[in-house]
């Protein structure tokens, strides 16, 4: 709440210039196809196109009618049928029905396709394949940003997690470096570069391609520094239970591109209402970073200051009245209303985590980051399953388990893998099958084997070459080597010592005192070094692809403002949390920086699980 | 706009293009670069209309290509000085008519990533088309690596693309995702027994069953799972799975009919078909408890035919014999006769999870009583104690843990003059009692 910090930090450069841009690109591509027309739209574009664009902007572009697409025969009588879609097999197959039927029925329409933020090879082959091509014309919609908040822009690409990690597709690769490339040539040019991560460096590369082939740049920087991040640099952090207010009302409610849906329990009425949740919601402003339970006082506090604001109306007189009401009214009837939200949102929290026994889940996960009575950890997570109480949150504290103690001991694993299976369904065996590849939840390596393998090579041949071999080892073995990470980068505080919640000492707030991310562990430890120097131990154990590159060619340092030095573009590639976002604005804060976070989607543990499970078709 | 990458401004620089210089609105490239860029451009009326991308088959045949036959751009284009000035002339008509471009792989992937014109058709001797994957994978572009793959699929047999797979992960794994979601299932578990992979191999053709709806064919699929070569422990697992899904079929053809009395009391809200074997236990010990264990639908078959852990047993039962209110099978449960005949209570799992179970499912005060006594940490049963209320306990424990004056405390919160409050003023008053405080 007092969230002061340094008075020098610089300002955030105006994002809404990429809203504008999106738009107008839309504009123009409707109106390549001039004429009514339908309009279908993929169901996850929906809330993205909401944010940039509304219903009567596509009309005022003649489209007709909008659907959703759903994969199914469609009805429209249009002459004309547009379909903005992200570029997926499946839905392009769709299509090739929809327009073979037509051919069948003698029916002739115009078709279009506009892929965003890119179409693929693959999906042209498709038309080609169902012999549409030609009939159908493609088009590309470049729309690979969207501000979600002054410090927030996401790719809003969740798939790009499972296909970049699990998958091995490289297919978004170009589209991450495509939004640098935008972000580089509207607020750059950046002078440092920083990055980790085997996804990271292949964006940077090709961003730097794309680069090459544009504009020289002149313009005075707005953002000085960037990092970029993969995901499974660190799993930990996004698979703990949030309890910061932002990430907790993800974890109960799940915000969609900056927007929620309150439902009748919150509302408490009989109607759910959608409320967006960004720093215009002055209320939500100043409690989206505490600790929830800070959030309750700071509540009653406001509500009591509405009160009195409201009381001043006693003892009025009519003119005073009058102005109370043109001018004050408004505000605190605003005020009132997200209140009240707020209120309502934090009880129902209180409400479904007493519930689920929240505080043993949070004494779990704690224990475990801890590596602190391990054993009781395991009969509790058992325990859990057994009760077929939440099958994410199973999954989710066995993925921590393995990642704190480098895998499970065989005849846990064993034993705790038939159990979920009996509990949640065999065909998670599929799901287990995806978790072991990622390295997310694995079997303990019999003995140290490997390590001394690889010392042992490593004397026997010159460095370049070890390094090679050891690459192959650590990926043979995906260790996480949290343990000794937790204890070079001091992640865990020392225990017993009093944490006070509202007044934060480190970024370890965002987990009640008991851990502080990894991931904007790095990002500080890079920024201060302003490199890798003195953290190669550390790269290696999360088996490095770093970088720090200097990235003004024109090298032309004295003109660089100031100002843009302190603002750090941090790209995560494969999505980051809410609570990772409150960590970095504590860093800001505190180092007089200002972070602004790309993401290429807002993901949570039950988002990075889900996208990995295969009980489905 | 594009600018000439260095060993092209070579060639470029060295060779006398001059006649093909058209004119361009950008004044600021020499002469030289002009050309270059009027050359390249050449296959398409404008190397900088993003609309040509439309124009274009990924496979080939850009527009435009016929009308001017042309000889390589590559950096392979060597003895420029003879063929250059007059390339159409040099060759027969009908050879040039088929000439496509000639891009070097380099070109050719990075022209695939930008989404200018190319064509693949040009690259047919299998090192031309290995040069062109092992580019695109160099690129990091998947979009490109996978047209590059559609390409080898289209022209190469599958033995033969599938050896080259085996030493190229990453292509392979774009090969993969790409079979994947196209659906061609046949040929990507060729593509696994081939490359060796019979584990996932395995999984991939078990995950079929997933798409099927009937459960007898369902079930029939998962019997001709058994016989694929899973790993040992998953072996056993799919058959768990063709065993529990054909006791549901024969529980389900039984209970739909619904005659016994309880499920006229407690109607099914679902069919049991294709619920974890968990529920399953739960919906026999709920519908069918008691049934010898020669039934199929009994526990105590589902039980021993799953190797279910009596902790995980104990858990099911409880919760669905306390959801039916039925008090004296959930103490069946936990009783336990010693040599002497004496019954006692235990259980493998926490009594205070006991406890939580029966609250949930409202047992009535003195069940829940008998319960909480039975928690040995004396602190947790104090809380569950105070908790549901159970003044006895909360008092006799203190005086176990000789705390008066937390017995104190605890006389304000009960009735004045109840059966507690008497029984806190005689405790506190009992002298005999050694206190801590």
């Amino acid at each position: 709440m007092a969230q002061s910090g340094r008075r020098d930090a610089p300002e955030l450069p105006d994002f809404s210039l990429l809203k504008r841009l999106a738009r107008d690109q839309l504009i123009y591509l409707l109106e390549q196809l001039p004429g009514r027309k339908d309009l279908f739209i993929d169901a996850d574009l929906m809330s993205p196109l909401d944010r940039i664009a509304n219903v009567t902007t596509l009309k005022q572009h003649e489209v007709d009618k909008l659907y959703k697409v759903e994969l199914k025969p469609i009805v429209s009588t249009a002459d004309q049928l547009c379909f903005l879609i992200r570029p997926r097999i499946q839905t392009v197959k769709w299509i090739s029905d929809v327009v073979n039927l037509d051919k069948a029925a003698g029916r002739l329409r115009r078709y279009k396709i506009i892929f965003t933020p890119q179409k693929f090879y693959a999906c042209e082959a498709v038309l080609e394949e169902q012999g549409v091509f030609g009939d159908v014309t493609c088009d590309e919609w470049a729309f690979y940003l969207l501000p979600l908040d002054d410090d927030i822009i996401s790719l809003e690409l969740p798939e790009f997690f499972r296909e970049n990690f699990l998958e091995g597709d490289q297919r978004w690769v170009g589209a991450a470096g495509g939004a640098l490339r935008l972000i580089h040539s509207l607020y750059g040019p950046f002078s440092k570069v920083y990055g980790i991560g085997q996804c990271a460096k292949m964006v940077y590369e090709s961003w730097r391609e794309q680069v090459e082939d544009g504009e020289q740049k002149t313009q005075q920087p707005e953002i000085g520094n960037v990092f970029l991040i993969d995901r499974d640099v660190d799993f930990i952090t996004p698979l703990c239970s949030q309890v910061v207010y932002e990430g907790l009302v993800d974890d109960i409610f799940r915000i969609k591109c900056g927007s929620v849906e309150f439902g009748p329990e919150v509302t408490s009425s009989d109607k759910s209402i959608k409320v967006m949740l960004n720093s215009q919601d002055k209320v939500f402003n100043e409690i989206r970073n505490e600790h929830f339970s800070n959030v309750f006082g700071f509540l009653s506090q406001k509500a009591r200051n509405l009160q009195t604001a409201y009381d001043k109306r006693r003892g009025m007189d009519i003119q005073q009245m009058k102005a109370f009401v043109s001018e004050e009214l408004k505000g605190l009837k605003q005020e009132h209303r997200l209140l009240s939200l707020h209120i309502g949102a934090s009880e129902c929290i209180m409400k479904k985590k007493t519930k689920q026994d929240f505080q043993e889940l949070l004494k779990t996960e704690h224990s475990l980051l801890e590596g602190f009575e391990v054993r009781e950890c395991v009969s509790f997570i058992e325990e859990h399953i057994n009760r077929q109480i939440s099958m994410i949150d199973s999954l989710r504290l066995l993925c921590l388990l393995s990642l704190t103690e480098n895998g499970l001991l065989p005849k846990d694993y064993r034993s705790l893998k038939a159990q979920y299976l009996q509990s949640y369904g065999i065909e998670h065996l599929l799901t287990f099958s995806n978790l072991k590849q990622m390295g997310l939840l694995v079997e303990q390596q019999p003995g140290e084997t490997l390590t001394v393998m690889e010392s042992k090579v490593g004397k026997l041949v010159n460095d370049k070459t070890a390094g090679k071999l050891t690459d192959a080892f650590s990926s043979l073995a995906k260790k996480s080597n949290f343990r000794a990470l937790s204890k070079r980068l001091v992640l865990i505080p020392k225990s017993g010592e009093e944490y006070d919640l509202r007044v934060p000492r480190d970024m370890a707030y965002i987990f009640s005192g008991a851990y502080v991310p990894l991931s904007c562990k790095l990002i500080e430890q890079v920024l201060e070094r302003d490199g890798w120097t003195g953290l190669e131990e550390i790269t290696r154990m999360l088996n490095g692809h770093e970088f720090a590159v200097s990235g003004g060619a024109n090298g032309t340092e004295s003109r660089i403002k100031a100002d843009s030095q302190r603002i750090v573009l941090v790209m995560f590639l494969g999505g980051c949390t809410y609570s990772e976002i409150s960590a970095l604005r504590f860093l800001g804060r505190e180092r007089g920086y200002k972070f602004i976070v790309v993401t290429t989607a807002i993901t949570n543990s039950g988002r990075l699980l889900e996208a990995l499970l295969d009980n489905h078709p | 706009m594009s600018r000439a990458k260095p060993e092209d401004d070579e060639y470029w620089n060295s060779s006398k293009f001059s006649a093909f210089t058209f004119d361009d609105e950008d004044d600021e490239f020499t002469k030289m670069k002009e050309s270059k860029r009027a050359v390249n451009s050449i296959l398409v009326d404008d190397d900088d209309d993003d609309d040509d991308v439309e124009k274009v088959s990924w496979s080939g045949e850009p527009i435009g290509t016929k009308s001017k036959p042309f000889q390589s751009f590559s950096e392979s284009f060597t003895d420029t000085s003879t063929r250059a000035y007059a390339p159409e002339l040099r060759k027969p008509k009908s050879e040039c008519k088929d000439y496509m471009s000639d891009w070097s792989p380099e070109e050719t992937v990075r022209r695939m990533r930008k989404g200018r014109a190319y064509s693949l058709e040009r690259f047919r001797s299998l090192q031309d088309k290995l040069l062109l994957l092992d580019e695109a994978v160099s690129l990091h572009d998947g979009n490109v690596i996978t047209a590059v793959l559609i390409y080898l699929k289209r022209s190469l047999s599958k033995e033969i693309l599938f050896r080259e797979l085996m030493v190229r992960e990453v292509a392979l794994r774009h090969y993969v995702h790409y079979l994947k979601e196209m659906g061609e299932q046949k040929l990507l578990v060729e593509l696994m027994k081939a490359l060796g992979r019979t584990e996932d191999m395995a999984l991939m053709q078990y995950k079929e069953h997933l798409n099927i709806k009937d459960e007898g064919r369902r079930r029939d699929f998962l019997k001709s799972c058994l016989s694929l070569p899973f790993s040992q422990d998953d072996a056993m697992h799919v058959q768990d799975h063709y065993t529990l899904l054909e006791r549901q079929i024969i529980i389900e053809a039984n209970d739909k009919r619904g005659e016994a009395e309880i499920f006229r009391k407690y109607p099914r809200k679902a069919s049991i078909l294709n619920m974890p074997l968990i529920t399953t236990l739960y919906y026999s010990c709920f519908y069918h408890y008691g049934e010898p264990e020669g039934t199929f639908s009994s526990p105590a078959n589902i039980r021993k035919t799953f190797r279910i852990s009596e902790k995980q047993y104990i858990l099911t039962a409880l919760g669905a014999r306390a959801k039916l209110k039925s008090w004296f099978d959930v103490d069946s449960l936990f009783n336990t006769k010693n040599w002497l005949g004496y019954t006692k209570k235990r259980s493998p799992i926490g009594f205070h999870r006991v406890v939580d179970i029966l609250q949930k499912n409202n047992a009535p005060a003195q069940v829940l009583q008998e319960y909480v006594n039975l928690i040995d940490d004396p602190e947790l049963r104090l809380s569950l104690a105070q908790k549901y209320k159970c003044h006895d306990i909360v008092i006799d424990t203190y005086k176990d843990l000789k705390d008066r004056q937390q017995l104190i405390v605890y006389q304000g919160k009960v009735e004045r003059g109840s059966h507690e409050d008497r029984k806190i003023e005689e405790l506190i008053n009992n002298m005999q009692i050694r206190w801590k405080n």
